[in-house]
């Protein structure tokens, strides 16, 4: 009899838990495999930064143009760059990030991880006396950890340059006092929400992609449900620890 | 060892094949290093086996033969636990396989080595950098010692000069040569082979099965070959076990196999031998 969705989500929960332990154990056991590293930083990082600055661009303008728009009506529209730093810092930025490089990345991860499941290259690392979570787990969840905070940083720059240049445009303020406006509005502790957030967010992505992957069975078609189900697993499981993540923050900042 | 084109391709007796060798397992007081005994193991509802018991001699090679999906592979991954049997013991060298621990496991990793079906190369290594895979996990000496395995490997499979190529360079049969060679890097004591000549063309198959005999006869490496290709079960066997109904339903020699009252296998020997049974 199959199990009950609930029970099925649960089961996965307590799996990719276990997953995150052995991590950790193997992270702090040396040598640390700074080579595999750096190549997962490159490819889930740096090679991510094109698809964060046009996300987040567009994200602060088009948030800055309904601002500008809605707030009008209450004559209130000089906070349109207010509004839009704090929701780009705290929110926007992490968030956004987090669910478009996690399908980038989380889709590569499960699609190679899964490749080398069915080709029994996993099976073969753990033959030849290496552990596969210490080659191919611990690199990425690292690799995410550091990337994902960098990326969003980068995406909270962009995403309020963009909603820069359109208040200046739409509302008419002069830049410096716009830029003055939105810097005086984010606190130091708004920004470390962020950062926070997206240092779990990429640990999330590179866990769930790696937990797929590794229990990828049936060939090539096994290899694509893997890929999928991690995109949406990771987008789902990202939007879940959001709330709680900021639910605590906002506790622990209150 | 020398490259299998130095020595003469084995051929078949008609009446037992290596009919003239005194068999491992004939030696008076010869004691198994391998033993699995009332091994269970279920994937969910479908049962591989219950209660299977083998024994593997020091020097013999055994091949597995069965039906497709019986789990003749499955025994192989029990021995080096990258599978859990559901029961049973898989005893190794005198220690129980399922008592072990990490270093326990790893040092059995290390004298017991697999050949996969598909070589299962890493994709992003070159050839010398998965040959070195396994010699870098067990520390087993400098670069340049790694270095001159990787070249002595190597021409043991008849494959000199391939160290930079990509596994994706390879034909399937030069990959499953690669894969050999990477097994044998540690100098292991037995050799598990899953379908070690499935895909391969003629020429291949003669060449594979020539490595497996001459990894018997010149370092005394014990080896447990998955296959269905009778024609390798009777070029290297020493003794044959047959996996059915989720038990060794079979263990002996080819001899005792084709004279054998069990008429599934003889339908398999037969099968690859080139004669039908009438009665079948």
């Amino acid at each position: 009899m199959k199990d009950s969705p609930i029970v099925q989500f649960l089961g996965a929960l307590g799996e990719i838990t276990l997953l995150g332990l052995h991590t950790l154990r193997e992270l702090v056991r040396p040598p640390f495999e700074w080579r595999l590293t750096i190549v997962q930083l490159e490819q889930g990082g740096v090679d991510s930064w094109s698809i964060t600055m046009l996300t987040a661009g567009f994200t602060g303008m088009v948030m800055a143009s309904q601002f500008a728009t809605g707030l009008e009506p209450f004559g209130a529209s000089l906070y349109t760059g207010n509004l839009v730093a704090l929701g780009i810092v705290r929110e926007l930025g992490p968030v956004l990030t987090s669910l478009l490089v996690g399908g980038r990345v989380g889709a590569g991860f499960a699609a190679e991880i899964g490749s080398m499941a069915v080709t029994e290259q996993i099976d073969a690392l753990r033959a030849l006396g290496a552990d596969p979570v210490r080659k191919l787990v611990v690199p990425r969840v690292v690799a995410m950890s550091i990337a994902m905070p960098l990326l969003t940083i980068m995406a909270d720059f962009i995403g309020c340059a963009g909603g820069l240049l359109i208040t200046v445009l739409e509302v008419g303020m002069g830049p410096r006092f716009a830029l003055d406006q939105m810097i005086a509005s984010v606190a130091v502790s708004d920004v470390m929400h962020g950062l926070i957030k997206s240092l779990f967010f990429g640990s999330i992505i590179a866990l769930v992609a790696c937990w797929n992957g590794m229990r990828t069975y049936g060939g090539t078609e096994g290899v694509g449900k893997a890929t999928t189900s991690s995109v949406v697993i990771i987008s789902v499981t990202i939007l879940i620890a959001d709330f709680i993540l900021t639910r605590g923050l906002m506790a622990i900042y209150a | 060892m020398s490259g299998p084109n130095e020595r003469p391709s084995p051929r078949r007796d008609e009446d037992s094949d290596r009919a003239d060798r005194v068999r491992p397992h004939e030696v008076p007081g010869a004691e198994p290093i391998i033993r699995f005994r009332g091994v269970c193991k279920a994937f969910g509802p479908q049962v591989i086996y219950d209660g299977l018991d083998l024994d593997v001699y020091r020097g013999e090679t055994l091949t597995i033969i069965g039906g497709s999906g019986v789990g003749k592979s499955v025994m192989l991954k029990l021995l080096i636990r990258l599978l859990e049997p559901d029961a049973g013991d898989i005893i190794a060298f005198g220690q129980n396989v399922r008592d072990m621990d990490g270093a326990a496991l790893l040092k059995l990793r290390a004298r017991v080595a697999m050949l996969f079906q598909g070589a299962a190369l890493f994709d992003s290594l070159t050839v010398a950098e998965n040959i070195k895979y396994p010699l870098r996990e067990h520390r087993w000496g400098t670069e340049a010692e790694m270095d001159a395995r990787v070249t002595e490997v190597l021409q043991m499979v008849d494959l000199p000069g391939v160290e930079e190529k990509k596994p994706s360079q390879l034909s399937g049969g030069m990959r499953k040569r690669v894969g050999l060679a990477r097994a044998i890097a540690m100098k292991p004591e037995v050799i598990l082979y899953d379908e070690p000549t499935t895909g391969l063309d003629p020429i291949n198959v003669r060449r594979i099965n020539t490595l497996i005999l001459n990894l018997q006869e010149r370092l005394g490496v014990t080896s447990m070959v998955v296959t269905h290709d009778m024609d390798t079960v009777f070029t290297v066997t020493d003794r044959m076990a047959m996996v059915h109904s989720k038990r060794i339903a079979f263990a002996g020699t080819p001899k005792e196999a084709r004279t054998s009252d069990f008429r599934y296998l003889r339908e398999f020997v037969q099968g690859g031998w080139g004669t039908l049974d009438e009665d079948l």
